[in-house]
């Protein structure tokens, strides 16, 4: 791997013996896991490009021992990574050499749920999908659904401020996130958030969400439920071109309509998906469009006949409304299998996530064609069509000597170019140790600077979760004394995002 | 004290920094429609934003505008209308609150005060729009948070704790927000003559309903006037009547459900019923507490946001915080008394949120003593 991950330390190395029989004193039995096959189980995260064998997993069983845990590492200067189900795309969960795994998955309880004030509270490890299972009988729900929610850990969602396909309508995790105990490296246990909304102090709870554990370990999350929409129906278009599918998009939201979900796939995705599960998508169209629209049946009717007739004005060649549950489900079946499906025409896929404006997808796509060319290597496409998230999916093959270096060029490459047309570097996947290095992309010194100095505040000695989102971590005494000179506003030519 | 007045970043960033090297105060100011909230100290000099105004762009297919902090809100909304979009956290304007004019509110303002209206439990505050910002620390350095599309997790989430800081942290420059569809029709209801614990449990079923509400407020009896719980439906035509429907039947057993016009959420975003008050909390509860929280207190009161929020006119700071204090919730002081702004933290996270603001404005140059005990 061509990462630079920050200095192991030579005497935590040495230390090792110690540091595991500190922790087995904390976390009694099997939650300390210390030989070289059970570690060996934590190398990776989903980015699995990138492995590291940490040195030494711990399972507590409660926030105490997270507390206690934690207190230990400060003391001892042990760097910490937390982890909950290891689905990062981003390798956040990386581990490090010198440092403990700190796995909240045995915190896996549903502690509360009021239905009065529609909220769940749940420990870290609860999956995302778990929460709606617990609550759909009643007619609720969990709104954010990454496509990995059978998997993925509701802290792991509050760590990257996850999404899906729903959060066009309803938001991301942040949107959807009440409140949170937070664990810090001192080991103190703090409520953040609450029930009661904007209540005036400083929106903490805002900086933790999206935080990618460095700055606390997070040991409850409070969440809104909703209830369940009536209905949904899919609409299923085809385009002969991009800017068609396009301008449908941008027509629908300029007609008022914000649809519960709305996916575009571009031709080579739409062809891996149908030859994978043969759902019947069109395979003459350069762009596909999946839309969306919940709530009572009536109003689904009605916006759905509005949206087929944007769809044709626009050039659509197909065009089918689901008439039931079944053919919903059956519109999306392709689309949800789009990641495992380019696993069909290549050993390896590189899932890349950057947002872009909306009006510049067609642009985008032609120069990712070219780029494709360039560096030898196939791209399909989904996307977040409504919000501008997109998702290319770069088919390589490990096996091949530089084919994994030339698939994370391309990807810089692409990431690049969303930042350049006014987007940025990830949508929803988090910047981990994959985007690290291309934060200078987006963002100046000085911004950089002002959000370490956030992460000082909860971690002055950089114990959680080091060597990811900054491309370099400042000691924190060091970024104290940065200071400008009088009015000089560094890099004042900067464009402004 | 004196009032400053930078044409741009640049002169800004001099003045903050040289405020910082002398150990100045510095209070930031753009349409002073919520300068009655806190107090004057009087240690800190005005810095008067309003050169930072205007519209830097708009792009309606995008659901993004990009505009100076100090533009009136007026100005904003109507150019978002125009275009048939709105501010989906319907921020309103502080001043007839206060028996002043209004159009003095700014977009910078509101946001900096995380002001939201009757539907921030539906469609979320003004932390849930704030898409991205230019500012200047209280180092003097400009830097920006967030950025100019919908969707963004890279770096940490700065807007969100910018939005609500009132001016603590940075002075805003530019701020990007999301803006949404105007709902195409608005229709509202009301059941009479329910009591807070009734109204409570009437509000909790009916957004336990698909009926899909965009407001859901309370007013109480008044001068002989029965109670009104008020619901508000918005969307397509076929969609409301759909969701007419749900609504009634989820409040079949609470009363009839009248159909109502909509002057009811201008007084929810004026509080004229207490307009006369001199003393005035805005409490946030769980909704939950709502009822136990009005039956603590005899004093006049209206509440929104289903219960989560409710506007007491008058009342000592200890029993109405600690009345609050007891059922999980907060209460601010907007107008009047001496007691602190802010409901007080539990130590914990005072001394969280003081490192936090230390990492913006390390010099306290932005603590003007506004918001203290006086
Ligand atoms: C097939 C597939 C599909 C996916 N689809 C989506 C999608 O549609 N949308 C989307 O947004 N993401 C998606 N993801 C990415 C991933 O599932 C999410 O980022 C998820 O939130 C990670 O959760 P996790 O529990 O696996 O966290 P991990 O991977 O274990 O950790 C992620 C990060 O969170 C930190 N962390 C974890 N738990 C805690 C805690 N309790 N306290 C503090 N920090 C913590 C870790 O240190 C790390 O930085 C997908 C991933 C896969 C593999």
């Amino acid at each position: 791997m061509t990462l630079k991950m920050p200095e192991p330390k030579p005497d935590i190395l040495a230390r090792r013996a110690e540091i595991v029989a500190a922790l087995r004193a904390i976390v009694p039995g099997e939650g300390v896991i210390d030989d070289l096959d059970g570690r060996r189980a934590y190398e990776s995260d989903a980015l699995t490009a990138y492995r590291q064998i940490p040195l030494v997993v711990v399972l507590p069983d409660t926030k105490e021992q997270v507390a206690a845990i934690l207190v230990w590492c400060r003391d001892a200067g042990v760097r910490v990574v937390p982890r909950g189900s290891g689905t990062s795309l981003s390798g956040g969960a990386l581990p490090l050499e010198d440092g403990v795994l700190l796995g909240l998955s045995k915190l896996n309880r549903i502690l509360e749920i009021d239905y009065d004030d529609r909220v769940a509270i749940v420990q870290p490890g609860v999956t995302n999908l778990a929460i709606t299972r617990a609550v759909e009988d009643r007619g609720f729900y969990y709104a954010p659904d990454p496509s990995s929610q059978i998997a993925c850990s509701i802290g792991g969602n509050v760590a990257e401020n996850s999404g899906g396909v729903h959060c066009l309508k309803y938001g991301l995790t942040t949107n959807n996130v009440l409140a949170v105990e937070l664990v810090t490296i001192d080991g103190e246990i703090v409520r953040i958030g609450g029930r009661a909304l904007d209540p005036g102090g400083l929106d903490l709870l805002g900086l933790i969400v999206g935080s990618e554990g460095l700055l606390g370990v997070v040991t409850e999350v409070t969440v809104r439920l909703l209830a369940t929409p009536e209905t949904a129906k899919a609409l299923l278009m085809g385009f002969a071109t991009v800017q068609g599918a396009g301008q449908a998009v941008a027509e629908i939201i300029a007609a008022g309509i914000i649809p519960a979900g709305m996916e575009m796939m571009d031709r080579p995705a739409i062809h891996c998906a149908e030859a994978f599960v043969r759902v019947g998508y069109p395979l003459d169209v350069d762009a596909l469009l999946i839309v969306e629209l919940d709530g009572p049946e009536a109003e689904c009717t009605y916006l759905a006949d509005e949206v087929a007739a944007i769809a044709r004005r626009n050039g659509a060649t197909t065009l089918r409304a689901s008439r039931d549950e079944q053919e919903r489900v059956a519109f999306w079946a392709g689309r949800k299998a789009a990641f495992p499906a380019t696993g069909q025409l290549a050993p390896d896929y590189y899932c890349m996530d950057g947002t872009i404006p909306r009006r510049r997808l067609p642009e985008v796509l032609q120069r990712m064609d070219r780029m494709s060319d360039d560096f030898g290597l196939k791209v399909a496409n989904v996307f977040h069509a409504g919000d501008g998230n997109l998702h290319p999916l770069i088919l390589y093959d490990a096996n091949i000597p530089g084919q994994l270096e030339r698939a994370e060029a391309f990807g810089s490459a692409i990431l690049r170019l969303c930042v350049e047309v006014g987007g940025v570097l990830t949508g929803e996947h988090g910047v981990g140790v994959e985007k690290r290095d291309l934060m200078p992309e987006m963002f100046s010194e000085n911004d950089l600077a002002q959000q370490q100095r956030v992460k000082c505040a909860f971690d002055p000695d950089l114990l959680l979760n080091p060597g990811k989102v900054f491309p370099t971590l400042h000691r924190c005494a060091e970024l104290g004394r940065v200071h400008v000179h009088r009015g000089q506003v560094p890099h004042p030519d900067l464009p402004r995002f | 004290m004196c009032v400053h007045r930078p044409n741009d970043e640049q002169a800004l960033g001099a003045l903050i920094s040289d405020a910082a090297a002398a150990g100045r105060k510095l209070e930031l100011r753009a349409g002073g429609s919520k300068a009655q909230i806190g107090w004057r100290a009087g240690i800190a000099d005005i810095v008067d934003m309003s050169a930072f105004a205007g519209i830097v762009d708009y792009d309606p297919a995008e659901l993004v505008l990009t505009v100076r902090p100090a533009t009136p809100l007026a100005e904003v909304e109507a150019l978002v209308a125009a275009d048939r979009q709105m501010l989906g956290f319907e921020p309103f304007d502080h001043g007839p609150i206060f028996g002043a004019q209004s159009g003095h509110a700014t977009i910078g303002g509101v946001i900096a005060a995380g002001v939201a209206g009757s539907a921030r439990p539906f469609r979320g505050g003004a932390r849930d729009h704030l898409l991205g910002f230019r500012a200047i620390s209280g180092r003097g350095e400009a830097f920006v948070g967030g950025a100019e599309v919908v969707k963004n997790v890279t770096g940490y989430d700065l807007p969100k704790i910018i939005a609500g800081s009132w001016g603590r942290l940075a002075a805003l420059t530019e701020l990007t927000v999301k803006v949404l569809p105007v709902p195409r029709e608005t229709s509202s209801f009301a059941v009479v003559g329910l009591d807070p614990g009734r109204a409570y449990r009437a509000m909790a079923r009916v957004q336990g309903s698909t009926a899909d509400v965009s407001g859901a407020a309370f007013i109480p009896m008044q001068a002989g006037a029965p109670s009104r719980t008020v619901f508000r439906l918005q969307g397509a035509r076929p969609s409301i009547d759909a969701r007419t429907e749900t609504l009634r039947a989820a409040l079949a057993d609470f009363g009839a459900t009248d159909e109502i016009d909509g002057d009811v959420w201008e007084t929810m975003r004026t509080l004229a019923p207490l307009r006369e008050q001199a003393v005035l909390w805005r409490v946030s509860l769980p909704p939950k507490s709502f009822a136990a929280f009005v039956e603590r207190l005899d004093r006049p009161w209206l509440a929104d946001w289903g219960g989560g929020l409710v506007w007491l006119g008058g009342g000592d700071a200890e029993p109405v915080r600690g009345a609050a204090e007891l059922l999980d919730g907060k209460a601010m002081l907007i107008r009047g008394g001496g007691a602190p702004t802010f409901h007080p933290q539990p130590a914990m996270l005072a001394r969280l949120e003081e490192r936090v603001r230390r990492a913006f404005d390390p010099a306290g140059i932005f603590e003007t003593g506004r918001f203290d005990a006086h």
